[in-house]
């Protein structure tokens, strides 16, 4: 009997030193696949390595010697002595082994959970295995039904939609208004670091034109070099207006540094076209009344943290669903791992052989009605005594071969031969 | 043949379910069910459409039954054709659900033997029953589309975003889409009256007869003038252009079904049967 192990840390059970210690890059981790090759007791091996985690995915037939040959070729492999790390990692076999990989995969187990960039790290992983060629049967067929649980987790479950920090709900926000981000001109007021971040995250998006209005120039005028934007006087705030898209403020002013009139003077000239304010102030700059305004959206530090908690527990609720497709995937998965097993084959193709020739016999019969009980049951025996005689080599054959060769490989074929398996 | 529309009702019915069950289990199984029924049941319809036309020599309009049947037709067509270039599954449980229920209408509607009446057997009918169909079946999208508008900009103004919310478009998106359907179906809907007019002078000696279907239609086209004078000219948009182009819609419902049956008139009927 095959099994399928996980063995790995990640940011639960190490720290970052230990992490960043075992950690490989792309080159390093097809050596240590060549490496993993070489030991006898792992059949296949699939690696993955990111900042947060270093997994290592493989099947074996022996897996307490697979298991220990991994860990003392990681340790060489490292240069890291096995008792600095053993008690940090963590071991999965079979159904725990499949439904962490799927966990993994659908951003279950991240430090931001719903996290995109985790998927295409496993398949970055997935493809040098294939490329090293330590993948097979087992482990490809795990890896696909991964990626399709992945997929069906983001796209059935809400785990992805909602950012879970200030700066992003905020982007999030202006491409709910705005649909993309490009071209789109801001008014950056004062400067702060959560300002600067947004700011960024709006350059990421192609965003255009960046002013930067600040109570001292020079100050205005390095941030505006920083962006390759341009630097205003405060005063100057009310004719900008009449271009910004979205403006980011964040100055230390006791009062309001924008206010209702301001605004509603500017929308006229701007032909009511939508303008997105976040105010990363506290005291607030801008007045939220301005959120009354037709076309003109408020929103301060309070209520992009509260889209922020809000996300955040969506992303819990939604973890929840994923949860049960991952459940769902695992039976689907530990049933295929069952069928991997001769005895269950040689029964599927049996039933199918019989249920083929049940079928033919109906039709046949149905056109010859002249034939007596007695003639039917004489060509019922001789079909089911053509079934035992064409199955019989077949038979022998996958039960000696359980004894040796690529059992689930063997098996594999058999079953796509005879669609066992319609998916 | 009749029971060819009962069918494609049933088919419409099911698409309109599975547009409304992808939008709350967000299974991709629903929406591509959904997918597959509404050309299905388009298909169905122009079967039915083609057969009448065939046996009566002329475009199927001249009883409630084959009015709404043509509608629902139209309405499937022009959302399957906007579904090109509009991404915005949402708006198909709108659609969808009104295809639904004008199908269902026409299929449970008794089908009558209409008189033959000469004068409307004219190439000018025909083509402004057509034009005005389809522009009233964009209307139809882009008072679905202000919903969607006024849904998703309460939620981004209030703060407390529903579970809509990131099913939506953004509102710039939903703003310009709801526009694009409305310049559309305005410009045939113009097409549709002229010829109408035409046909009016040719057979009646004159462009208007103060029938109250043509006032509504005039009252209709007056409507979308302004809503689309209004966004060139001091850029109405937003939550503004989402209410008139619901309003609009209401004002298109009255003038199609509400005169029919409450005012008279020479358009009466074709849908009071």
């Amino acid at each position: 009997m095959i099994d399928i192990v996980v063995l790995g840390l990640n940011h639960k059970t190490a720290d970052i030193s230990l992490r960043e210690c075992l950690a490989f890059s792309a080159d390093q981790t097809e050596y240590a696949l060549e490496r993993f090759r070489a030991i006898d007791a792992i059949e296949e091996m699939v690696m993955l390595s990111t900042c947060n985690r270093v997994e290592l995915i493989f099947s074996s037939k022996s897996q307490a010697i697979a298991t220990d040959a991994a860990k003392q070729c990681l340790s060489e492999l490292k240069a890291i002595d096995l008792a600095a790390f053993d008690s940090v990692l963590y071991k999965y076999r079979n159904e725990d082994a499949v439904r962490h990989v799927f966990r993994v995969a659908s951003s279950l187990d991240s430090m931001v959970v719903g996290e995109p960039q985790i998927l295409g790290q496993l398949k970055n992983a997935y493809r040098l295995a294939t490329i090293q060629k330590t993948s097979g049967v087992v482990l490809n067929r795990l890896m696909h039904k991964t990626f399709s649980v992945a997929k069906r987790v983001r796209t059935e479950t809400g785990i992805g939609d909602h950012a879970v920090s200030i700066s992003y709900a905020a982007i999030e926000l202006a491409k709910k208004i705005f649909g993309t981000l490009e071209g789109k001109r801001v008014l950056l007021i004062g400067a702060g670091e959560m300002a600067e971040l947004a700011v960024e995250h709006l350059i990421r998006n192609r965003c255009g034109e960046i002013r930067v209005a600040n109570r001292t120039l020079e100050r205005a005028i390095e941030m505006a070099r920083r962006f390759r934007g341009q630097a205003v006087g405060l005063e100057e705030i009310s004719e900008s207006l009449i271009h910004a898209d979205i403006v980011i403020s964040s100055t230390g002013a006791s009062g309001l540094v924008v206010t209702r009139d301001q605004v509603k003077a500017v929308m006229r000239p701007r032909r009511n076209k939508p303008i997105f304010f976040i105010d990363i102030a506290v005291p607030r700059d801008v007045d939220p009344e301005i959120n009354r305004l037709s076309n003109a959206y408020v929103y301060d530090i309070d209520d992009l943290q509260g889209v922020v908690d809000e996300n955040v527990q969506d992303r819990q609720k939604e973890a929840c669903k994923a949860e049960r497709i991952i459940d769902e995937a695992v039976i689907q998965f530990r049933v295929w791992m069952e069928s991997l097993d001769a005895v269950p084959t040689i029964v599927s193709i049996r039933q199918k052989l019989e249920a083929i020739a049940d079928g033919e016999l109906q039709k046949t019969f149905h056109g010859l009605s002249h034939l007596t009980d007695h003639d039917r049951q004489a060509i019922q025996k001789m079909t089911q005594a053509m079934i035992n005689k064409i199955l019989h080599e077949p038979t022998q054959y996958l039960r000696r071969n359980g004894a040796m060769g690529n059992m689930p490989a063997q098996l594999d074929v058999v079953r796509k031969l005879f669609h066992l398996d319609p998916e | 043949m009749h029971e060819i529309l009962s069918i494609a009702a049933i088919a419409y019915v099911l698409s309109s379910a599975g547009s409304i069950a992808h939008l709350y289990l967000r299974k991709d199984v629903f929406l591509n069910v959904s997918r597959i029924l509404l050309p299905l049941a388009l298909i169905l319809q122009t079967i039915w459409i083609g057969h009448e036309w065939i046996a009566t020599g002329r475009v199927p309009v001249f009883s409630l039954h084959q009015v709404v049947a043509v509608l629902s037709w139209v309405l499937a067509g022009v959302y399957l054709g906007s579904t090109i270039w509009l991404r915005m599954p949402v708006l198909g449980v709108f659609a969808t659900t009104l295809t639904a229920i004008l199908s269902l209408i026409a299929a449970i509607s008794p089908s009558v033997q209409v008189a033959d009446i000469k004068p409307f057997n004219s190439f000018w009918v025909f083509f402004h029953v057509i034009a005005v169909f389809i522009g009233e079946a964009f209307f139809a999208l882009a008072c679905g589309i202000g919903i969607m508008y006024l849904i998703q900009e309460s939620a981004i103004k209030s703060k407390r975003r529903g579970f809509l919310f990131s099913r939506m478009s953004s509102l710039e998106t939903l703003d310009s889409a709801g526009y694009g359907c409305i310049v559309v179906g305005f410009s045939l809907l113009s097409v549709g009256l002229v010829m109408g007019f035409v046909y009016a002078r040719i057979t009646w000696g004159r462009f208007l007869s103060w029938d109250p279907k043509e006032v509504w239609s005039v009252i209709t086209w007056i409507l979308y003038a302004v809503l689309i004078h209004e966004r060139l000219a001091v850029g109405w948009r937003g939550r503004k252009s989402a209410i008139m182009a619901i309003v609009g819609f209401i004002v298109v419902l009255f003038t199609f079904f509400g005169v029919n049956f409450l005012l008279k008139g020479h358009h009466g009927g074709f849908t009071r049967i």
